[in-house]
């Protein structure tokens, strides 16, 4: 036992005063031995668990630890960035005796996560999205993420083969680095199809905001988008949006598909059960978790959704051909000559950027195609 | 009065009169509480339904908001910004005015503090908190304080207005955090630059509960004595019972309602420095976190009365957090807790209408038909 469940004759006279009944070690004490055997991993959520989005794509990787030998999963959603995910993880901690916390939201991180890895520094706590950085971060923290822009760049072949207007759209949530590397990867995928193919950027500002959802899907399909995809933390209103106005999509985060079958084309997915397992596996064998994780298709970290009926046989053929050249490792789809959709050069010719080159991480442009402005 | 001599259980004039006061006192405590044990009641069928144990579910609830000291200091801490908030709707409801967009003071309140941070930087601890303070004030006075002048200079319907300037402010939140004043560091979660670590807002010694708590506390109590003792909540009261009236006595209701509105702003606008000093350690989106929506409920639950605020936000923040461990133990999903809060106060609002109809509670009534 640490010292977290000690208490001073002050701490004890205010509990007992708040009329609580005795001390804190003996109404603790049941809750950690419903949990004694094996290992207790935490999982939070930013939004709800089967919003067909960014945090189903967590849950299923945690419901697929389940059925692991030994290990209990806890999981909590809706959990907001701020006070309310640090007394989420202490309370993981201190009343389920969890050992290993994956705060999945990117705001969990700072200062969230790395006020609860001073506080529990035996407690493991795995992040995502988030710049892990040695010596500036603690230990027993880390980030783990997947270079997903390839996938939207296969979403982008799909969608360049679907097209008749030549006109594709992406409903998106805020201008920054991840989001805009998507952008990018979805135009250049329909560009290596046919180079006169646009699209059309809509900026909500939010990450889950579904009424603007819906009216930035209208907006692109009024102005003859005609296949549709988003980055926001639930697509489900972008997708079901869009079929119903009888659009394309690609899917983002997981499987959209059941909501439009006819309708959808592919889609770039997570695939944390093979990342959560890793961890896990590390954990229950005593080895030291990794601090800093990344990886792609190749790594599997990343997968892409079943093509849809309405994809042709030439655009099977070349996502199926890509596909294959990405899983060889070291495929570039940041790579010149590539100029910003403000006339500046922003790749020169010969220059590449592979999946894991850090200067991707701060993209700031949107490339020469792309409709729309980062500010 | 001979009934009374003459009946069996003889009581003196101070015993009677204590009675009397308990009596008129005790109707606003016990029909709240009722109608909470009514709404609980509810939800326990709403629970048996799911399939699940509603005794489980209380047990759990009372461990996860109340049952150690840990569950104690979470619900405080989820308490504390609920206190601010529920002042910014309480303070305008005396005047008679719904002001359900404290959000948008909020989130204001906290860009203006991280603002001023960035300014002061390096300035002595107390200066820089204070200053930080008033700043948050000064934003979320403003603009709730525009709420009340749209409402009594333009007959602008101020529950319309504040809500939507509430949208107003979060779009100017994230202009400003994505813009002007974005820490080029922060990629992925625009955020403005960390403050100074001399202006961080620590935890009251002991607890693990930071000082927005005292504060919260402090501006219920300031505010009940403004509104129950001073002359300008007295004016605020008769104003809000009726505004002809009021103007009649020659009363200024244009200021006092611009005044109250931009005080109630002031302490939402607390609440968002708060936020910034105390947890965010700067300003972003997170902000915008929901308080301004659940201190209308606190204050609506409270009836107005800022000393009630204070042990409704503490129930509400023990639902809030026990909300994870019904998640975690129950496998029930988040939205239960909002349906148990949305039931309560349902409960509650019909609850109104029971006020002055048991003999019990008015005194007035017990020698009259004896």
């Amino acid at each position: 036992m640490t010292n977290r469940f000690m208490i001073s004759r002050r701490q004890l006279l205010k509990t007992s005063a708040a009329g609580a009944a005795l001390g804190i070690a003996s109404s603790a004490l049941p809750f950690r031995s419903a949990f004694a055997a094996g290992v207790t991993v935490g999982f939070i959520y930013v939004g709800p668990k089967d919003d067909y989005g960014y945090n189903q794509a967590h849950a299923e990787g945690a419901a697929m630890l389940k059925g692991m030998d030994g290990v209990t999963v806890v999981e909590e959603e809706n959990v907001p960035e701020t006070v309310d995910v640090q007394k989420t993880m202490e309370s993981m901690i201190s009343l389920d005796g969890a050992s290993l916390v994956f705060p999945t939201s990117f705001g969990y991180f700072d200062p969230h996560m790395l006020a609860m890895a001073a506080k529990f520094p035996e407690v493991q706590f795995r992040h995502c999205g988030g710049m892990w950085t040695e010596g500036k971060h603690p230990t027993n923290t880390g980030s783990y993420f997947g270079y997903i822009g390839q996938g939207q760049y296969l979403n982008g072949i799909a969608a360049g083969h679907a097209t008749k207007t030549k006109k594709i759209g992406f409903v998106a949530a805020k201008p920054i680095p991840q989001v805009l590397l998507n952008i990018n990867s979805f135009l250049l995928g329909a560009r290596s199809v046919d180079p006169s193919i646009t699209c059309q950027v809509i900026f909500t500002g939010e990450w889950s905001l579904a009424v603007k959802e819906a009216e930035a899907t209208n907006a692109l399909i009024d102005q003859g988008v005609d296949v549709v995809t988003c980055h926001v933390d639930s697509p489900k209103v972008v997708v079901e949006t869009a079929a119903g106005r009888g659009a394309f999509i690609c899917g983002y985060h997981a499987n959209q598909s059941p909501l439009a079958p006819e309708k959808y084309l592919t889609g770039a997915e997570w695939n944390w059960a093979n990342v959560y397992k890793m961890y896990v596996e590390k954990l229950v064998a005593g080895e030291a978790l990794p601090n800093f994780t990344r990886g792609g298709l190749a790594d599997g970290f990343v997968k892409m959704s079943p093509l849809g009926p309405a994809v042709p046989d030439a655009g099977r053929a070349q996502f199926e051909a890509t596909l294959a050249e990405i899983m060889k490792g070291g495929f570039s789809v940041i790579k010149g000559p590539l100029k910003n959709n403000k006339g500046d050069v922003v790749a020169a010719d010969g220059q590449a950027f592979a999946e894991t080159a850090i200067e991707l991480e701060s993209m700031d442009y949107l490339v020469e195609g792309v409709v729309g402005s980062t500010s | 009065m001979t009934d009374i001599a003459a009946s069996p259980v003889l009581r003196s004039p101070a015993a009677s009169a204590a009675l009397e006061w308990i009596a008129r006192r005790a109707e606003g405590f016990v029909i709240p509480v009722g109608a909470l044990i009514v709404g609980m009641a509810l939800f326990s069928m709403f629970i048996a339904l799911l399939g699940k144990s509603p005794l489980q579910l209380y047990d759990l609830m009372w461990r996860g908001g109340f049952g150690s000291w840990f569950s104690i200091q979470n619900t405080l801490s989820r308490a504390a910004p609920l206190l601010l908030a529920a002042l910014c709707v309480a303070l305008p409801a005396r005047l008679g005015l719904v002001v359900i967009g404290g959000e948008g003071a909020i989130v204001l309140g906290g860009v203006a503090a991280a603002a001023m941070a960035v300014a002061i930087s390096g300035a002595p601890s107390a200066v820089g908190i204070v200053l930080m303070a008033l700043a948050g004030m000064l934003a979320g006075g403003i603009w709730i304080g525009a709420v009340g002048a749209l409402r009594h200079y333009r007959a602008v319907n101020e529950t319309i207005s504040s809500l939507l300037m509430a949208y107003i402010a979060i779009a100017l939140m994230n202009h400003l955090v994505e813009g002007p004043l974005r820490d080029p560091a922060s990629l992925n979660k625009p955020s403005t630059p960390l403050i100074d670590p001399a202006f961080v807002v620590g935890p009251i010694p002991g607890m693990d509960v930071h000082w927005g708590l005292v504060v919260g506390i402090v501006a219920c109590v300031m505010s009940w004595v403004l509104i129950e003792k001073t002359r300008w909540g007295f004016a605020a009261r008769i104003a809000g019972g009726n505004v002809r009236a009021a103007q009649v006595q020659g009363l200024a209701v244009g200021p006092l309602i611009v005044g109250f509105c931009a005080l109630a702003g002031a302490f939402a606008g607390l609440a968002g420095m708060l936020e910034v000093a105390a947890v965010q350690g700067n300003a972003n989106g997170s902000l915008a976190a929901g308080y301004g929506y659940s201190g209308i409920l606190v204050a609506f639950l409270a009836r107005h009365n800022p000393l009630a605020i204070i042990p409704v936000a503490i129930l509400l923040g023990g639902i809030e957090a026990s909300g994870g461990l019904l998640q975690r133990r129950m496998d029930l999903p988040d939205a239960t807790v909002q349906v148990l809060q949305g039931m309560i106060f349902i409960v509650i609002l019909f609850s109104e209408t029971l006020y002055g109809r048991f003999r019990m509670f008015n005194p007035d009534l017990w020698k009259r038909d004896v």
